[in-house]
């Protein structure tokens, strides 16, 4: 059973994402799985509808890319830089090709995931009221509390055709563990029909097992489990490298034209192979730039019974 | 000692929280003026920020909303609808910290549009975790530059909650948080009319002019009957300031 979930991330888009799917790619700031995002540009694959709370620079890629006709989210920006270039010329001038967008706030985005991954077909909260995002977003509605009587907003269960998430390792089953900032990795994995796993490292069995409260999503949930190391950067993976701000605001210069957007596509996305291939394009220094002291956790004893 | 108007500015936030709260923290200088009152005098004050993390005790200035600084060391780690469902939406936040491309009259917040929603003349990043700040926190802090396309009468977009149009219609709606209680510009500091929400220019910064604030205003501004000059900063704040800053990312040159 193992050795058919680890595959390449070129065999895991290839097998699981296909033209028209809903597509949802989790991590907030956190474990973004952008070497998925560069396989599926050069994949070409078409017509994603593209979901994530901030679309951030991987959506932007894919956008830019032809990827995408419809985006899903809660903040589209360039994290403490400035706007997301590629997907505004898409919604505005549509260039590559226009796209829908269909916008929440954060925690309406995460309830949809949640009721998604509870099969409940919708989610109640107590936000979105007053404001005028249910004005131009149908989806946002209001319902009658049964045992109060009083109103309140829901939003509609999402269950997206694939999820990938990235995460710090995984046995060889796709047993996954995250720690740091676990955003809405569980959820999304737990929502969708296929997930695809991408990890720092596959480790051995005894090591999840020394540590199961660190499992986030267990094996039967993933159908792909990729061996990816740095397949979050310019992102970022919790003790084993940091998030490469400079690229963030590199971006912004790079995303400003058209020109030098796919040229960037040319050099960093179709022209490598494979995430090992940009890794090593990315060069020691910055890799080494990137790298953070070590800061262990105390071990815990589960006890042996 | 000297300071800039946006020293002044994140010193007067800072100087809003109180010890033991719990804030809701956003990135920029909302995080600053955290860090400061947590240096100063909020000792025991909690920062939560959105992507999950409680408790922080980052070791150097973040640069995004998610951090690794903010993780290492920190007291609880979450997911994201733990930290919107459970502390936010359950009430746990005392006070929550907005910024906004425009803010109103009765403090509703602009994030998502300028201009028309369906053909903007700005698209703007959107609501984030906003909405929900302003509408669950027990109260609302903003801090913006004071600018007149930042400050019109009404917002072209209400993406996060204040008064709406008054606070009646806020209480109609029965929201769980209180609402907005000041904004701090780099001018001035404003708070909110106790019957009607609307915005009410309370203290002045030092060598500022009323009608400079005015100009500076979409509409007619209403004056405090007590308006007061905002105490200047010491030099201990303006020292850990310049610290958590050191390049002046956020506080400029």
């Amino acid at each position: 059973m193992a050795a058919e979930k680890l595959m390449s991330m070129s065999e895991a888009i290839n097998k699981f994402v296909h033209d028209g799917n809903v597509l949802y790619m989790a991590g907030f700031t956190h474990l973004i799985p952008h070497s998925a995002g560069h396989e599926i540009i050069r994949q070409k694959i078409r017509n994603l509808t593209l979901c994530r709370p901030t679309p951030d620079i991987v959506f932007d890629q894919m956008i830019a890319a032809g990827c995408g006709k419809k985006v899903v989210f809660s903040w589209a920006g360039n994290p403490g830089v400035g706007p997301l270039r590629a997907f505004r010329r898409a919604v505005e001038k549509g260039y590559p090709n226009s796209i829908e967008i269909e916008e929440y706030s954060h925690f309406s985005m995460i309830c949809r995931i949640l009721a998604g991954a509870l099969h409940l077909p919708f989610f109640p909260l107590k936000s979105l009221r007053g404001v005028d995002l249910p004005k131009s977003n149908p989806n946002i509605r209001t319902i009658i509390c049964p045992y109060s009587g009083q109103e309140i907003s829901v939003v509609p269960s999402l269950n997206p055709d694939v999820s990938i998430i990235h995460a710090q390792r995984a046995d060889e089953n796709g047993n996954v563990q995250v720690w740091g900032i676990i955003g809405d990795h569980r959820e999304a994995a737990f929502a969708s029909k296929k997930v695809i796993v991408s990890v720092e490292e596959v480790v051995d069995d005894y090591v999840i097992r020394s540590d199961p409260n660190k499992t986030l999503i267990p094996d039967f949930i993933v159908d792909a489990l990729v061996e990816d190391p740095w397949a979050a950067h310019p992102s970022y993976a919790q003790g084993y490298y940091d998030r490469d701000n400079e690229f963030y605001i590199e971006w912004d210069k790079i995303s400003m034209e058209i020109d030098t957007l796919e040229k960037y596509l040319e050099e960093w996305v179709y022209g490598v192979e494979n995430r090992v291939e940009y890794v090593k394009k990315l060069g020691a220094e910055k890799l080494m730039k990137l790298k953070p002291k070590s800061f262990y956790s105390v071990t815990a004893n589960y006890g042996r019974y | 000692m000297e300071y800039t108007r946006t020293e002044l500015m994140t010193i007067t936030a800072a100087r809003e929280l109180r010890d033991k709260e719990v804030v809701f923290v956003g990135i920029g200088l909302p995080n600053l003026a955290a860090n400061l009152a947590k240096r100063t005098s909020a000792p025991n004050l909690i920062m939560i920020y959105e992507a999950g993390v409680v408790g922080a005790n980052p070791s150097r200035l973040p640069l995004s909303i998610g951090d690794p600084c903010l993780v290492s060391g920190a007291r609880s780690v979450c997911s994201m609808f733990e930290v919107f469902g459970l502390y936010l939406q359950a009430g746990r936040i005392d006070v929550g910290f907005l910024e906004g491309a425009q803010i109103d009259r009765y403090g509703n917040i602009n994030s998502t549009v300028i201009g028309n929603y369906q053909t903007p003349k700005v698209r703007l990043p959107g609501s984030g975790g906003a909405c929900e700040i302003a509408s669950l926190a027990k109260r609302i802090l903003m801090i913006t530059t004071h600018e007149k396309r930042k400050f019109p009468e009404r917002v072209d977009f209400v993406t996060s909650p204040g008064f709406l149009r008054g606070r009646k219609e806020r209480a109609c709606l029965k929201l769980e948080g209180g609402g907005p209680e000041a904004v701090i510009t780099d001018l001035g500091v404003m708070k909110f009319d106790e019957e009607t929400g609307e915005m009410i220019l309370t203290s002045v910064h030092q060598g500022v002019k009323v009608e400079e604030i005015q100009q500076n205003t979409g509409w007619d501004l209403k004056i405090s009957k007590d308006l007061k000059t905002t105490e200047e900063p010491s030099e201990e704040d303006l020292l850990i300031l310049r610290q958590l800053d050191p390049q002046r990312i956020y506080l400029g040159k």
